[in-house]
């Protein structure tokens, strides 16, 4: 499985190699990221060509980077705290522009593609590079699968898929405001509905509850994996070099 | 002249053969239906959401609920993108265990769907004799993890803990005279995998009930056969996995392709359909209840021979014995933080995925090395299934609406998620 894998990502370095900007296996898996131009060309090369044959498109969906990487794990607070801090509020009134620092780009569309004749499978990555007006090639005219999940990714995550036939919201509630999956949007929602007996209707208000973590985010760097990693990537480097020589 | 226009026509959200909470909007010429706009997300939960508030292990109740009729398989595909990322195998006596279950959750999901279905298209009395069946392997569901349905059974390292040497007894109530208890009883004398083998000897003669009520009846052919034709190529194009799949002819599981757990192990075939329609779909999975029956038994022999470990070793992912936090402050350790805590994942990206019921099922998570996910997908073979529903129905008259709906196996759990 490996083998094959490598051979396919030196296939794709050759063939790709003007589009590709990274390309790399780990665990077993491939991964290859392109910029949101070539995504068109490269899913048409990725489908079409006999060496990659990947007819099936298994998933596709988006990723908010906003908060990648940070912790919630604060060792100065009192003990009631819980111990979780946060980088930003989720209340409006309290945030700020600046409070938001976000270097690089925020949203991902990732594709999870699979070949049933030659049996691998490879994900496909491409980064929005507007952050506030997220915009990618739709792939549906490749894909039709994908129609339903463009649909998701933009319901969730407010990415546009540009050139899709029919993006419409799919899983939020008709009428419903803001993009639920973002990493700043907060897990309790922004507004409670309930019966108002006076009114005779269900009414919409902001929501009373407190945002509260039990378990605060920690990140820990692990010795196992930190090595085992390290030695990978050395392993890696060195057949790219030998494969090179 | 007056104006002729197409008739739009509302099924669901609240019908008995939606399958839960699906609205359709249908655009009818007639009865002919020419468009199907399904409206989904009346279950949307925001199970990656939560999930992504939570240490790992906490989301394995979630998983669950997603297909609520194939529970542990869920379970599953979770649990394998985590061990992917944590790079442990479970012991080999677990990897048996989640086989065994994984295709007990099979049968279990496949019952309700021939129930379900053949109810939608007219057919009563499957669904009693689906329910027979259904009821003895929910109760080994119990008998190893204490709930009949979200069982929370499969651990990142294992399976939570080993089968039990005794079958849980029914006992004398209001409901149940001495003649019913004894009746009841007869086969749980024994350990689980006693009562699993006996099932698995009796379960083809039910099968071939099924097929007795169903196979050769004219009305169940008249409603099935041509209904939801779906070529190779379009299943592909549409992302339709799992029997679906097979219907059409294409040779695709993931258990013999892609082996996970035992399966390159256990004997067993994967039938395929011919002819892409709603009738060879159902034949193709009534075969694979035969077929898991087959791998069951297979299961069965080999746990019954050999005993071992069902949980992974390492107490930094996995929790240490209660007997261990008595005497050994090492264990106690672990235990507090995997519970207050739980385990950080290396930095990185892994997709898993496992031949469900329904088709393929698969977790991709991102990890930026904290004890939560920092993004959990999850693809349900159902939402792919559902997508293709403007192009099957388009053509057929209303009352092929639900066999199609039947025949896709349709679970809002999964599909809004």
């Amino acid at each position: 499985m490996t083998e094959a894998l490598r051979v396919l990502k030196t296939y794709l370095l050759e063939s790709l190699s003007d589009k590709l900007i990274s390309s790399k296996i780990a665990i077993n898996e491939l991964t290859i990221e392109v910029a949101p131009v070539d995504l068109i060309s490269t899913a048409q090369f990725l489908r079409d060509d006999d060496s990659c044959c990947f007819e099936q498109l298994i998933d596709l969906c988006g990723v908010d980077y906003l908060a990648y990487g940070e912790s919630e794990w604060d060792i100065d607070a009192s003990s009631f705290s819980r111990g979780v801090k946060r980088e930003f509020s989720f209340d409006d009134s309290e945030m700020d522009e600046t409070d938001i620092e976000f270097q690089g780009k925020r949203f991902a569309s990732v594709i999870h593609l699979l070949s049933l004749k030659h049996n691998h499978r490879i994900r496909l990555k491409t980064y929005c590079d507007d952050n506030e007006f997220p915009i990618v090639d739709s792939v549906t005219t490749i894909w039709n699968s994908a129609n339903w999940f463009e649909r998701e990714a933009f319901d969730l995550f407010g990415i546009m898929y540009s050139g899709h036939p029919d993006l419409r919201r799919i899983l939020t509630d008709y009428g419903f405001s803001g993009h639920p999956f973002r990493k700043d949007f907060p897990l309790i929602g922004q507004v409670e509905m309930r019966y108002d007996e006076d009114q005779q209707r269900v009414v919409y208000e902001p929501v009373s509850i407190e945002p509260r973590v039990l378990v605060p985010r920690v990140i820990r760097d692990d010795l196992r994996f930190t090595a085992s990693k390290e030695n990978e990537t050395d392993k890696t480097n060195q057949t790219d070099k030998e494969a090179q020589e | 002249m007056p104006e002729i226009r197409n008739f739009t026509l509302n099924f669901g959200p609240a019908h008995p053969a939606a399958h839960g909470v699906l609205r359709l909007v249908l655009e009818m010429d007639g009865e002919v239906i020419q468009r199907a706009d399904p409206h989904i997300g009346l279950l949307h939960r925001g199970t990656e959401k939560l999930a992504e508030s939570k240490p790992y292990n906490q989301s394995i109740g979630y998983m669950d609920r997603l297909d609520y009729v194939s529970m542990m398989c869920n379970e599953h595909g979770y649990v394998l993108a985590l061990e992917k990322m944590l790079g442990i195998e479970a012991p080999i006596r677990a990897q048996y265990i989640r086989t065994m279950f994984d295709e007990i959750t099979r049968i279990l999901n496949h019952l309700l769907w021939i129930g379900a279905h053949a109810l939608d298209v007219g057919a009563m009395t499957m669904f009693l004799y689906a329910f027979r069946e259904r009821e003895d392997l929910m109760d080994v569901y119990e008998a190893v993890s204490g709930a009949r349905l979200h069982a929370t059974y499969y651990r990142p390292g294992g399976v939570y803990r080993d089968l039990p040497d005794v079958m849980p007894l029914h006992e004398k109530s209001r409901w149940h005279s001495d003649a019913d208890i004894e009746r009841l009883n007869q086969t749980r004398s024994g350990s689980v995998l006693d009562f699993i083998e006996d099932f698995t000897n009796r379960f083809p003669k039910c099968v071939d009930e099924y097929e007795t009520l169903l196979t050769d009846n004219r009305i169940w052919k008249q409603r099935l056969v041509d209904i939801g034709i779906v070529s190779p190529e379009r299943a592909l194009q549409l992302g339709l996995t799992g029997a679906m799949l097979r219907g059409s002819g294409v040779e695709w599981d993931l258990r013999k392709k892609q082996p996970y757990a035992m399966y390159d192990q256990v004997d067993f075939d994967i039938p395929v359909g011919k002819n892409g329609d709603s009738y060879d779909r159902y034949l193709v999975r009534i075969e694979e209840f035969r077929q898991s029956n087959r791998i069951i038994k297979q299961c069965v022999d080999w746990l019954r021979k050999n005993p071992g470990p069902v949980m992974h070793a390492d107490h930094k992912i996995t929790p240490p014995k209660r007997e261990d936090m008595k005497g050994d402050m090492e264990a106690l350790i672990h235990h507090f933080k995997l519970a207050t805590e739980g385990y950080c994942l290396p930095e990185g990206e892994a997709y898993a995925a496992i031949e469900h019921p329904k088709g393929e099922f698969g977790c991709y998570i991102v990890s930026d090395g904290a004890n939560k996910p920092y993004r959990l997908k999850i693809r349900a073979p159902g939402f792919a299934h559902m997508s293709a529903m403007d192009e099957l129905t388009k053509g057929h008259m209303l009352a092929d609406v639900v066999t199609i709906i039947g025949t896709m196996d349709i679970v809002f759990g999964e599909v809004d998620r």
